[in-house]
């Protein structure tokens, strides 16, 4: 699907140069009794890259094949990880390399928010909070009660977080999956 | 002067490749029917028919304009002084932000100097090619390069964004003697090269007007018309249709006249502080 200049704005999926892109900014600027311009920042699908680019008013631009699926994560068949459709029951083995560190926040069971280009997996959202296990961390300190010192302790998916130094091993601690930060404990192991 | 209130709706337009006017009707025996991209063509009816200095505040209706400093349906203060000439005039615009948004003073400088300090470039004489050139160099990262364009095209590519966000925006610059290809309606010099006299205010990194030492000559109306819907067809757009009327007033004859028209909205977002033109105006577009 092409797009014109007017259809332009955040949230809309483009390709360039073979990749795709989602516009993050754009705004619309007319020199007096010039041409409209089109100005946008777009983030690559891909990878961590942010380009601006300029257009003009009646450029073209190719849309990006871009779905977005939800589907639950089932188990991991080697290095690849297995995701089913709930409705059709059909299955999506995804590479490691696609998942961008996201595998270390799947349970088997949850719901996951999977994005497609041309029907490849590019990425794969877990839900904003996943609650884990403490797997391992040192023994809370005696007398340590202040609440700003830090520890880390690895959870049961093997992710690594820095938690406070009353969390013990088999706590449940709630974690943000976009900034891979310790939120809060939800229950004493 | 006088306050004058004419037609929104207009039957025939002044041409302009880059204006997309909203078409009302299309399809009956008296041809188009516009909401005015501008009161410019009636009120300069009334100036041939002898009305002395008018001003308006009017609506103003532009298919596909749409931003943080652009709405498709926007206000304008536009006004006219017969036996003023531009320079007066930008004067007079200076005096009313003065009086709206409290600046001290203004300055004057023409779109060559400000090519020359601010891009190193002589406009006069670059290239297409060279422009281009510059374009890349300042990191304009052109969507489609390869679409073949014009001088025109690429001047003010540079002007919007490279030339207007270097300028200061605490200082009130009235950018003049445009060049001689984007003169619109305003006259164009004798001199070598000629420049039009057109001018713009930019002042908090915004344009607030666009004024003219008005085009009296008749025939140089219908040539530049013509001109705007060639370049219209050749971007892959509608020609749009002349204002018999206007062409007929001015054959009767234009009085000698600056004229002017401000963004009322943007001059209201300056005086608030605002950041997008939707903040001034109560309901969303």
């Amino acid at each position: 699907m092409d797009y014109n200049t007017s259809d332009l704005r955040r949230g809309l999926r483009i390709e360039l140069d073979g990749e795709p892109y989602v516009i993050i900014d754009s705004d619309f600027m007319k020199p007096g009794k010039g041409q409209g311009i089109y100005r946008i920042k777009c983030k690559n699908l891909l990878r961590e890259r942010v380009l601006d680019k300029t257009y003009r008013s009646g450029d073209k631009l190719k849309g990006a094949d871009v779905q977005e699926q939800s589907l639950e994560y089932s188990y991991k068949a080697g290095s690849a990880y297995v995701f089913m459709d709930m409705e059709s029951y059909e299955q999506h083995e995804v590479l490691p390399d696609a998942l961008r560190g996201a595998e270390k926040y799947l349970l088997e069971g949850m719901k996951v928010n999977v994005v497609f280009w041309n029907g490849q997996v590019i990425s794969v959202e877990p839900p904003r909070h996943v609650e884990l296990v403490v797997e391992y961390c040192e023994p809370a300190a005696k007398g340590n009660t202040a609440t700003n010192v830090q520890k880390p302790a690895t959870l049961q998916t093997g992710l690594e977080v820095q938690v406070p130094a009353f969390i013990t091993i088999g706590d449940v601690v709630k974690v943000d999956s976009r900034s891979g930060d310790y939120v809060e404990r939800v229950s004493k192991g | 002067m006088l306050e004058v209130e004419t037609p929104l709706l207009a039957r025939g337009l002044v041409v302009d490749a880059h204006i997309d006017p909203v078409a009302l009707d299309p399809a009956t025996a008296r041809g188009a029917r516009y909401l005015q991209p501008s009161p410019e063509a009636p009120m300069k009816r009334l100036l041939a028919a002898g009305s002395g200095p008018i001003f308006q505040i009017a609506r103003a209706f532009r298919a596909g304009e749409s931003g943080r400093l652009h709405r498709a349906e926007f206000t304008m203060l536009e006004w006219y002084r017969p036996g003023m000439d531009d320079h007066a005039l930008m004067d007079e615009v200076g005096e009313l932000l003065r009086e709206l948004l409290g600046i001290d003073t203004w300055r004057k400088r023409t779109y060559t100097d400000l090519f020359d300090e601010l891009l190193g470039i002589d406009q006069h004489a670059a290239d297409t090619a060279q422009l281009a050139a510059v374009a890349r160099a300042q990191g304009i990262d052109q969507g489609d390069d390869a679409r073949p364009t014009g001088r025109d095209t690429w001047l003010e590519l540079l002007f919007a964004t490279c030339v207007e966000p270097r300028l200061d925006p605490r200082e009130a610059t009235f950018v003049h003697d445009f060049p001689a290809s984007q003169a619109a309606l305003a006259t164009v010099t004798a001199s070598a090269p000629p420049v039009a006299r057109r001018f713009e205010l930019i002042y908090g990194g915004m344009e607030l007007c666009n004024g003219y030492q008005e085009l009296q000559d008749a025939a140089l109306h219908r040539e530049r018309f013509a001109a705007a819907n060639a370049r219209r067809r050749a971007l892959g757009k509608e020609a749009v249709a002349p204002d018999e009327r206007l062409l007929a007033a001015v054959e009767e004859g234009l009085p000698p006249c600056a004229g002017v028209a401000v963004g009322l909205d943007r001059v209201v977002m300056l005086a608030l502080g605002a950041t997008h033109i939707d903040h001034v105006v109560p309901l969303r577009d």
